[in-house]
């Protein structure tokens, strides 16, 4: 339970406690735990971690990794030293909606950085920052599997693809409008807007 | 017009339901299969049809089968790996999205056939909504009967499921993806022992991409004999190619093995052309990972023979002159496209990627991008043109699993072919880069 395995995030009892999954959360997360045969829960661990991310504000707290430890009975540790191999997973808060453009070969050769120059002047930030009103965060990604359908980015679990100035004025429009969490999750997910 | 195996019904709507799916002769394998066939008769099936593994390493699919160790009362699995990740592949993604069901025919017949009870596919984690599309799919094939207890009647029983990743290429890397579907951090193991004989949890294991797994389905379907008179020598069958970069029609196509390269970009079939009336410079013809050729060298071997889409013509010539089919992620670049940046985006990206756990790969590729960004930066010097050489060279079969060989192949051909591009940027100390205006055709005010 120490903060040291959390590395530089403190570790807050108080909001520990509060750290539960809502109902329905928990029905999935049982319901991912039950594919695996007895005594492998543990292979749930990245399943849940991203449900766990999606529930609680978008990016893994040193608390929100202690009480997935706490499910699946392993150490929190291990779910640190998982959390943090992957790119998927935040382990600092983020912006509402994760602005990933994909930078990779294809996407390069069909204007990638052009996308992310637009967006870093448009939205004032450059990449990895948030948005002063934690709208959001500008990352770009490694080939994310759009090549033919580039430049592309996803946000949460929906892919942008073919993307012009035009289509990313009226993706920023709309999830601001919305103005909710975007999560990998998310079953409204949209190949393209 | 080629045969399709595979998405030859991707335009018909709604089929990724499973009612129309079946309409359209869907499930048909699993039927032949349970109904008609014993287990080790499609192994055979698979071996006849000369089936190689669709996800880059061209492995004979019904030998790998055929490795599978079977001790009594332990449980065996079978894994579809749709962790795609090679830049310029998105195949297996249009695959599940498109035809979800024509996946889980193959886990099916393919799980049957291996005696797997229970199997998995792993899916990245980015293509978070296929696997949504993928467990849809799942749940009506389970209402339907076609997975669970007693499939069609038999004592046949398969469960089957999905699991996402969290982001990391390395985990398309067989013992890598199994160490993830563990649920630990994506570290390959060293081998041996092999998958066949300890994998998922230390039992026998087959990992199989899913374009492979898509494939067992005709096989099943019209022989491995018939399956195997498409194609070309060892190259049998048809096979997805991603196609991306500078061409007309980007897409998937499905094409029969043994057509010429230049069918491929040139006719109105496939790619349409190179974009804009510009001459093609280079093709990286099977994903990032293989060796980028010059468009004289794509088009026909050193020979001077016409370079086919197939196993052996992509390799011709060993890496001297030849390339790989690989995944048959295909990208192409015209005339105005600098491969020096093009390889430092190959190379940013096995540096990200690149696990950690051996010092030649972790230190390697940290490297090769830092010294190809001086390239970029216009700050290069011309030593480090040999530099670049000699860190690849120190990369390369000194690593537990291939992203080596992955990350050191690319630098080592851009520097075979293109050697002189780099030379330049270093004499002149200035670096241009026009090719990325192409698409966007505006310049930000």
């Amino acid at each position: 339970m120490g903060s040291q395995v959390h590395g530089a995030q403190k570790f807050d009892s108080a909001k520990r406690a509060e750290t539960v999954f809502s109902e329905e959360a928990m029905k999935t997360a049982q319901t991912i735990i039950s594919r695996y045969p007895e005594g492998k829960q543990k292979s749930a661990l990245l399943p849940i971690l991203h449900l766990a991310q999606a529930e609680f504000g978008g990016w893994l707290s040193p608390e929100t990794m202690d009480y997935v430890a706490s499910i699946l009975k392993i150490k929190p540790v291990e779910v640190f030293e998982v959390a943090s191999f992957y790119t998927m997973y935040n382990l600092k808060p983020v912006g509402k909606c994760v602005l990933e453009v994909c930078q990779t070969s294809s996407c390069w050769l069909n204007g990638a950085e052009d996308i992310v120059k637009y967006i870093e002047k448009k939205l004032n930030i450059k990449v990895g920052e948030t948005t002063k009103d934690g709208m959001f965060t500008l990352k770009v990604a490694e080939c994310l599997g759009s090549c033919g359908t580039a430049p592309m980015l996803q946000c949460g679990a929906s892919y942008h693809e073919n993307l012009t100035y035009e289509k990313v004025d009226a993706i920023l429009e709309t999830y601001k409008n919305e103005g909710r969490l975007r999560s990998y999750t998310d079953l409204d997910y949209k190949n393209t807007l | 017009m080629g045969r399709k195996l595979l998405i030859h019904n991707d335009k018909v709507p709604n089929i990724h339901t499973l009612e129309v799916y079946r309409a359209h002769g869907g499930y048909a394998s699993v039927e032949k299969a349970l109904k008609t066939m014993q287990p080790d008769q499609i192994t055979e099936e698979v071996k006849k049809s000369g089936l190689r593994g669709r996800g880059g390493a061209g492995f004979p699919t019904g030998m790998k089968w055929s490795f599978l160790a079977k001790p009594e009362g332990v449980p065996r699995y079978l894994v579809c790996n749709a962790d795609e990740s090679e830049p310029g592949t998105f195949k297996d993604r249009y695959l599940m999205e498109k035809i979800p069901h024509a996946l889980i025919e193959g886990m099916i017949t393919s799980s049957y056939a291996l005696g797997a009870k229970q199997s998995y596919i792993y899916i990245r984690g980015e293509y978070f909504y296929v696997a949504r599309i993928l467990e849809t799919a799942i749940a009506e094939a389970y209402a339907a009967g076609w997975l669970g207890k007693n499939i069609l009647g038999s004592d046949y029983s398969l469960d089957l499921s999905v699991q996402v990743g969290g982001g990391a290429y390395i985990c398309g890397e067989e013992t890598a993806l199994l160490e993830s579907l563990e649920g630990k951090r994506g570290n390959p193991r060293i081998k041996p022992p092999f998958p066949a004989v300890a994998g998922l949890w230390g039992c026998p294991t087959v990992v199989n991409n899913v374009e492979t797994i898509a494939a067992v389905v005709p096989i099943v379907n019209m022989g491995g004999e018939e399956y195997a008179k498409i194609g070309v020598g060892k190259s049998t069958g048809t096979k997805l190619i991603s196609a991306s970069g500078h061409i007309n029609k980007p897409g998937v196509y499905e094409i029969e093995l043994g057509i010429t390269v230049e069918e491929f970009i040139y006719s109105e079939e496939y790619c349409g052309g190179i974009r804009n009336g510009k001459k093609l410079k280079a093709v990286v013809a099977g994903g990032s990972s293989v060796p980028i050729l010059p468009t004289e060298l794509i088009l026909k071997t050193a020979k001077g023979e016409p370079r086919l889409m197939t196993y052996e013509s992509l390799s011709d010539g060993g890496f001297q002159t030849g390339t790989m089919l690989g995944s048959g992620g295909f990208i192409a670049m015209d005339e105005d496209t600098s491969i020096v940046k093009n390889l430092f985006t190959f190379s940013r990206f096995y540096h990200h990627e690149s696990c950690g756990q051996c010092s030649p790969c972790r230190e390697g590729t940290g490297w090769i991008e830092k010294i190809l960004k001086k390239f970029i930066d216009g700050t290069a010097n011309e030593s480090d043109v040999d530099l670049l050489w000699d860190i690849q060279s120190k990369i390369e079969g000194k690593t537990i699993c291939p992203l080596g060989e992955a990350a050191a192949w690319p630098v080592a051909a851009a520097l075979r072919h293109f050697k002189q591009e780099f030379i330049e940027i270093a004499q002149k100390k200035k670096f241009v880069d026009i090719s990325h205006y192409n698409r966007l055709n505006k310049i930000i005010a």
